[in-house]
């Protein structure tokens, strides 16, 4: 089993060096691999793996839970953190040559980018994506897939303000009445607030951010935390944050409601991958299958009020739904260059 | 022969304590200056101290931290000498509750203390602030207090930073004979009038120390900072040098940044010395009676109620709106038995995956860095006190000057040292161990060399002259002497580990991460609830450890270990 095992790394290992240096000339795609009971027997021999993700913490524990449930005799540690701090800490831990990560999920879908070209990704695509997912949702050589897909609405506490009263879209917040009354997270924490940002710098020019500035803001780090500051009555209204949170808090019970802008409302994809230097290989891989099945990607949406991009999935009835929202585009690559000069704003 | 195997094995220890000292100290400090004085690239340049000293986000935060320091050590010795003289030398009620009371706000590590606040003070969630609009019918957007903010910022510090210089005041004050004061008020004198001419001049040294130490705390303290400035907006020195290794990281400029700030402390210390070298002619010699106690007739209990209140701003409110949090599902709302909830316990110790590891690894870093440190400062006080070999001034001064080096910085010359070759620790519990225990190396060892001076030699020759070894004169007369200083010793040097934030947060990686750590991490996505369940298990643990120590004897030392234990 053991020798199995080794052969399996390292044919692992050299099917990410050999993808890396085929995508140039011939960009063969890679097979769809399926969840065999070889991969589980392997996992659970591994027994363990860490999980490094940007999304809410109670919805990490939750889903690394269910995988534990659905594979008993693997561990999964969470580790969570703003996807720019993960960036940087994976960043370092490299240069350090210390592998601690086995799969990565990032709201900045430009790190998979990034992380694709310095060759730091393992390709595996799992049979679900290859089959399921649409095609703009996974690379081509099976490097990483759309594992969620969140909103950055605004927002308002519905007992501090009138429905009638609240901002229609993002120009509204540059009202004087809104001055310091405003929470936002930071785009240099948070993937999902640096990919907003910058398709609002995009869409609405800088010009709006530097005013936005002027409104005296309240400034939180993570994506997750203005809706928990509107709740808690701390602020008004959210400039930006993850949709989900804010749908998981109306399901509490909690004073706060969603406002679709009307100039389009930021959408962010948070890609996972498997690492190349994973310590778990196997674990890993089977995590992040699992992770795409269409059972894991609706407890995304019920225990986390993700959206997911399976088709087979069915989105939380209460909300619109979001072929009727007006999103703006996404732009990963653009993200991936113009990342230091956001966060130097 | 006993006396040449001496000599044959003290110059191998000399050689491996020293070793093991530029390890920890020496060579992280090391590259810390060739970092600053590089560029990207490795050539040399002096740019870096251009920037630091052109541009604003840098000149803005050492501004900013030299406001802050200077009103923290003016507002605790404002502070804490009116209260340590009523503590110490009048007849108010409940004196001897409210010392202890100030001594254990200290168990409170200052970030934890910023979070409380954080749910007492936020403008519009914090608790007081909706008291206040509740009793003065203010609307929901007018906040009574903003604590994210310079003065905010300034309170939350002193807060944790005048039981410092209470302890040293109320010391001194203990010691300053009370024939001075008695001959001043038999010549005459009112009670005022003698504690104007005699009791403030002669406590004034000690004044002076305790504004120097509260004055280090604010410079070099990382935790409340962190917590408070960064939402408000500006900067101090320590977070901007933490900022600096956020992405993309800049660790020349880290390190350039971080000089200033150790200069500074070296020649803060160099002041407080002198300070307190002076202390000297309070006591002069003789043996003086107990010093009278100042009747306060009408004023008792009122000094006794603003003595109360005083100690509600780092101990009754924070702990109060902790609590409140942990057993509450919104920490804005307050606790009602109808809405009590052990959701927050659930989530933390069961749910959480990282709250485990992080207690296994904080555990474990505890008790190795307590016993190693512990053993260490044994060694070199013992080398020291009995001039054991050549060269023991060396030693001495080694073991002294991380006493001169800020948390972080410590964290940064660490990181710049050991994540290249040959020794690769970052990402191991290593380099955390050697920050750890070079943290409060200087502590341990002053608290073990002073216990060394209390036991004679002559103890030690009698057993030599009897034929024992020098080993079995160790083993059987000296470290019985010492073995209650050496047990405080080592649960002060664990509870110092627990709370300590500030090199962690600079050297952690996700295997190696710590309860501070992970308290910080918790802050950042504001889970509010867990941060709250995790500090006051942290205290809780603190307390117990604390409260073992002292029953060894060790409690006096209190003040000056923790005095290194910033968060």
């Amino acid at each position: 089993m053991t020798r199995r095992l080794t052969r399996r790394s390292v044919l692992a290992g050299t099917a990410a060096i050999a993808t890396g240096s085929l995508a140039v000339d011939v960009k063969a795609a890679p097979e769809a691999q399926s969840i065999t009971p070889a991969l589980v027997e392997a996992a659970k021999k591994e027994g363990k793996l860490s999980w490094y993700t940007s999304v809410d913490l109670p919805v990490a524990e939750k889903i690394a839970k269910a995988f534990e449930a659905a594979y008993p005799g693997v561990s999964m540690k969470v580790e969570r953190s703003g996807a720019e701090h993960i960036f940087q800490r994976i960043g370092q831990e490299a240069q350090s040559k210390v592998s601690n990560c086995d799969v990565v999920n990032s709201s900045d879908a430009a790190h998979l980018i990034i992380w694709k070209r310095a060759q730091m990704l393992a390709s595996y695509l799992p049979e679900e994506v290859a089959k399921h997912f649409p095609k703009e949702h996974f690379d081509p050589d099976g490097m990483y897939a759309s594992w969620r897909v969140t909103l950055s609405p605004i927002a308002y506490n519905t007992s501090l303000v009138k429905a009638e009263e609240a901002p229609k879209g993002f120009n509204d917040l540059l009202d004087a009445r809104w001055s310091g009354k405003i929470v936002k997270a930071h785009p240099g924490y948070s993937g999902t607030i640096m990919t907003a940002t910058q398709q609002l710098s995009r869409e609405l020019g800088w010009r709006f951010l530097e005013k936005l500035a002027k409104q005296k803001v309240m400034q939180v780090q993570s994506a997750a935390d203005p809706p928990k500051k509107v709740t808690a009555g701390e602020r008004a209204v959210m400039a930006d944050g993850t949709e989900y949170m804010v749908n998981l808090l109306q399901s509490r019970g909690e004073p706060i409601a969603e406002v679709y802008a009307v100039e389009g409302t930021p959408l962010i994809t948070g890609p996972s991958a498997v690492m190349a230097s994973a310590p778990n290989p196997n674990a890993a891989r089977l995590f992040y299958a699992w992770s795409m099945t269409a059972e894991a990607q609706q407890l995304n949406v019920e225990v986390g009020a993700l959206r997911s991009v399976h088709p087979l999935v069915k989105d939380r009835p209460e909300r619109r739904k979001l072929s009727d929202i007006k999103t703006l585009r996404e732009d990963a690559a653009a993200v991936a260059d113009q990342a230091d000069d956001i966060k130097a704003r | 022969m006993p006396a040449r195997l001496q000599v044959d094995l003290s110059r191998p220890v000399l050689i491996a304590v020293t070793a093991l000292l530029v390890v920890m100290i020496v060579l992280p400090m090391g590259w810390l200056v060739v970092y600053s004085l590089s560029d990207k690239q490795g050539a040399p340049t002096l740019g870096n101290f251009v920037t630091l000293f052109t541009d604003p986000s840098f000149v803005d935060p050492l501004i900013t931290t030299l406001i802050i320091a200077v009103s923290v050590s003016t507002i605790c010795c404002l502070v804490a000498a009116p209260l340590g003289w009523l503590v110490a030398r009048t007849d108010m009620p409940i004196r001897r509750i409210v010392r202890t009371l100030v001594m254990a706000s200290l168990v409170t590590p200052p970030f934890v203390g910023a979070i409380a606040w954080e749910m007492l003070a936020a403008p519009n969630s914090g608790l007081l602030n909706q008291l206040w609009r509740n009793l003065a019918g203010m609307p929901s957007d007018e906040a009574l207090l903003d604590i994210y903010s310079l003065p905010g910022l300034i309170f939350v510090i002193a807060c944790y930073t005048f039981p410092y210089v209470f302890i040293l005041v109320a010391n001194a004050l203990d010691r300053m004979p009370g024939e001075l004061e008695d001959a001043s008020s038999m010549l005459g004198a009112k009670t005022w009038q003698t504690a104007r001419l005699i009791t403030v001049p002669l406590a004034l040294p000690t004044i002076l120390a305790g504004a120097l130490v509260a004055f280090l705390q604010a410079l070099n303290l990382f935790g409340s900072p962190a917590i408070l400035a960064i939402p408000a907006g500006f900067h101090t020195l320590t977070t901007r040098i933490w900022s600096l290794f956020q992405f993309p990281p800049k660790p020349e400029l880290a390190a350039a940044a971080s000089l200033p700030l150790l200069l500074l402390t070296v020649l803060l210390l160099r002041g407080q010395a002198l300070a307190l070298g002076r202390r000297g002619y309070a006591v002069l010699g003789g043996k003086y009676g107990e010093p009278r106690l100042v009747r306060l007739g009408a004023w008792r209990w009122p000094a006794a109620a603003a003595a109360l209140l005083v100690l509600a701003m780092p101990l009754f409110l924070p702990y109060a709106a902790l609590f409140n949090s942990a057993f509450s599902r919104v920490a804005s709302r307050l606790v009602t038995p109808d809405t009590i909830t052990l959701h927050n316990l659930r989530f933390t110790f069961l749910e959480l995956s990282s709250t485990m590891p992080a207690l296994k690894n904080t555990f474990l870093l505890a008790t190795l860095a307590a016993t190693l440190g512990a053993l260490l400062a044994l060694l070199i006080a013992y080398i020291v006190a009995r001039r054991a070999i050549r060269g023991h001034r060396v030693l001495a001064f080694l073991a002294t000057a991380p006493l001169a080096i800020p948390g972080i910085v410590l964290g940064v010359g660490l990181f710049l040292a050991y994540t290249r070759p040959p020794l690769m620790l970052y990402g191991t519990l290593w380099i955390l161990l050697i920050a750890f225990i070079t943290i409060e190396l200087p502590a341990a060892y002053q608290q073990l060399s002073s216990a060394f001076h209390a036991v004679h030699p002559e103890l030690e020759e009698a057993g030599r002259m009897l034929g024992a070894t020098r080993l079995r004169t160790l083993a059987d007369i000296t470290a019985p002497l010492l073995r209650s200083a050496v047990i405080a010793t080592w649960c002060f040097v664990f509870v110092a580990v627990i709370r300590e934030l500030s090199a962690a947060v600079i050297l952690f990686t996700s295997e190696t991460k710590v309860l501070s750590v992970l308290i910080f991490d918790l802050k950042e996505s504001g889970d509010v609830g867990a941060i709250a369940v995790l500090s006051l298990a942290m205290v809780g643990i603190t307390t117990v450890v604390i409260a073992i120590a002292n029953r060894f004897g060790g409690g006096r030392e209190a003040g000056r270990l923790h005095a290194r234990a910033e968060g």
